[in-house]
């Protein structure tokens, strides 16, 4: 009888104690290089999986104007600092420009009557913060991939990367986004919402809309669309602001 | 499978204090897979749902929507009601920003998201795979037919009162009757089984906007990704009740005799008092 209650308390003082020492490994797990190398396999593993058992062309759910929200949020920079862009904002961006550049045949500067004047497409669609909200609203805007299309992709290009004219502190806002994202039907560079033109909270005079994605993906106040073969050597190398600075994954379809 | 490897084939009549083959190697590693990979989740989710501690019901759900579950300084609102919970939830850990499941609670310990998320992402797999491959192989080898399907006698509300009624004066089942699982545990285990665990896996699915363009029917089944997450959110706090039953349960039946089962197989019937 003695020894069984030994054996108890010897079960159960191992269980707390290795609770506690899982409590305390698991930040030292997540900020030693092989816990990084081991949790980044969770994404790769998502981003092909979800690659392979969804259609490239599958698209985002569409809503009717009954299921918008009342209220769409705006989040992150809702108003850039820069003093260019203060500037074209009081001029309605009548003398900005979007820059199509980086590995294309054809470079591109067109003024937003020019992106107006285009081909368009308007999408009732969900927004979906990272952080675990979402929000209905509808968005009118140039599909990308038409855009990509005058521009003559060259054959190296093998993602898309939007230069946004928003900073954190000293770091450029900038998303990427890979081809199968850049050429969806979905994928728009959208200049209205809800009806109305898109206000400086929400991105003007251009915000990304790459609807397979979360919220971080959606780039606001893009300034230039570059075509590049690999995100490495730009910026922080990883694709993105939230990417290189806080570590969310690239590959934002989860 | 070996004859005397099935727990409920004819067995010859057992009495208390007999040690029994109870547990296959099948489940005994699931099982413990299963401590692991619940515990990453469910702490890391914590810290997940930290980065927005609100829940909705419908299509959208943001900042200036109704919401159903709020925690704020201090104080968590289910509905109509008002829980204070100073220290407990909603706080602001010393040098740390406010959280609405505290440090000893989340993986990581402080506010995280984009670590909560890569924990919580690489552990699904060992969630998802292994549970899959569980299910087939419970299914394959009828252990889920033979073992854990109520027969009809049991269903009976007059038996499942008296189980409860044993249970809640703490007189468990000894001798042979202990070989098999109770109404009671069939059911914990089916609801883990058929309900938390697709549940969390499709709720947790239904979040992903890949998923949902993929597979439309995701949003469709759970009426939108806001209500797939309150749902996700309600199928962890099962798993939580689950296991602290489950736990408490262990420490009153006998933990070394329960321990040793889920890791050798081998359990010793609990004998009648003074036998």
């Amino acid at each position: 009888m003695t020894l069984h209650l030994t054996r108890r308390r010897l079960i159960g003082s191992l269980g707390v104690g290795a609770g506690g020492l899982m409590l305390s490994g698991c930040d030292k797990v997540a900020s030693s290089s092989t816990g990084q190398a081991l949790l980044g396999l969770g994404e790769k593993a998502t981003y092909s999986a979800q690659r392979l058992i969804s259609n490239r062309a599958a698209l985002a759910q569409e809503f009717s104007a009954a299921d918008m929200s009342p209220v769409f949020r705006t989040n992150g920079n809702t108003q850039p600092a820069s003093a260019d862009y203060a500037a074209h904002a009081a001029n309605n961006f009548a003398d900005w420009r979007l820059a199509v550049d980086g590995l294309v045949a054809n470079p591109m500067s067109l003024s937003l009557a020019q992106i107006r004047g285009l081909p368009r497409r308007t999408q009732i669609t969900r927004h979906d913060c990272v952080e675990g909200w979402s929000a209905i609203g509808q968005w009118t805007g140039l599909p990308l991939g038409m855009l990509l299309k005058q521009a003559k992709l060259r054959r190296d290009a093998r993602y898309i990367v939007f230069h946004c004219a928003d900073t954190f502190g000293d770091h450029p806002y900038y998303e990427s986004i890979d081809l199968i994202d850049a050429f969806h039907p979905q994928t728009i560079l959208a200049w209205g919402m809800n009806g109305q033109t898109l206000s400086v909270g929400h991105g003007a005079p251009l915000r990304l809309r790459v609807e397979r994605q979360l919220g971080y993906k959606q780039a606001k106040y893009v300034m230039r669309v570059e075509a590049v073969a690999t995100l490495a050597g730009l910026y922080g190398g990883k694709g993105g602001y939230w990417e290189d600075n806080v570590g969310y994954q690239w590959y934002a379809g989860i | 499978m070996m004859a005397n490897d099935a727990p409920s084939e004819a067995p010859p009549p057992a009495r208390g204090g007999d040690i029994v083959y109870r547990h296959r190697i099948a489940t005994r590693v699931w099982h413990w897979i299963n401590a692991l990979s619940l515990f990453v989740m469910l702490m890391s989710g914590l810290m997940i749902f930290n980065a927005h501690p609100h829940l909705y019901w419908g299509k959208y759900g943001a900042n200036f929507d109704h919401s159903w579950l709020d925690i704020t300084p201090g104080h968590l609102r289910v509905g109509p009601l008002h829980i204070p919970t100073p220290g407990l939830l909603g706080v602001t850990p010393h040098g740390g920003r406010f959280v609405a499941f505290p440090p000893w609670a989340t993986i990581p310990a402080h506010y995280n998201l984009a670590g909560a998320r890569q924990w919580h992402f690489a552990f699904a797999w060992l969630l998802v795979v292994p549970g899959l491959l569980y299910w087939a192989w419970g299914f394959a080898s009828r252990h889920f037919q033979r073992d854990l399907a109520p027969r009809a006698a049991e269903l009976k509300p007059s038996h499942l009162l008296h189980d409860i009624g044993q249970h809640v004066r703490l007189r468990f089942p000894t001798g042979e009757a202990a070989r098999r699982y109770n109404i009671l545990q069939k059911i914990a285990y089916l609801s883990v089984l058929f309900v938390l665990l697709p549940g969390v896996v499709l709720t947790g699915l239904t979040m992903s906007p890949a998923m949902d363009a993929a597979w439309p029917w995701l949003p469709a089944l759970f009426g939108g990704r806001p209500s797939a997450r309150s749902i996700h959110f309600l199928c962890a706090m099962g798993f939580v009740l689950f296991i602290a039953v489950h736990l408490l349960m262990v420490v009153l039946a006998g933990p070394f005799n329960e321990v040793r089962s889920m890791l050798t197989g081998r359990y010793r019937l609990p004998r009648e008092k003074g036998e």
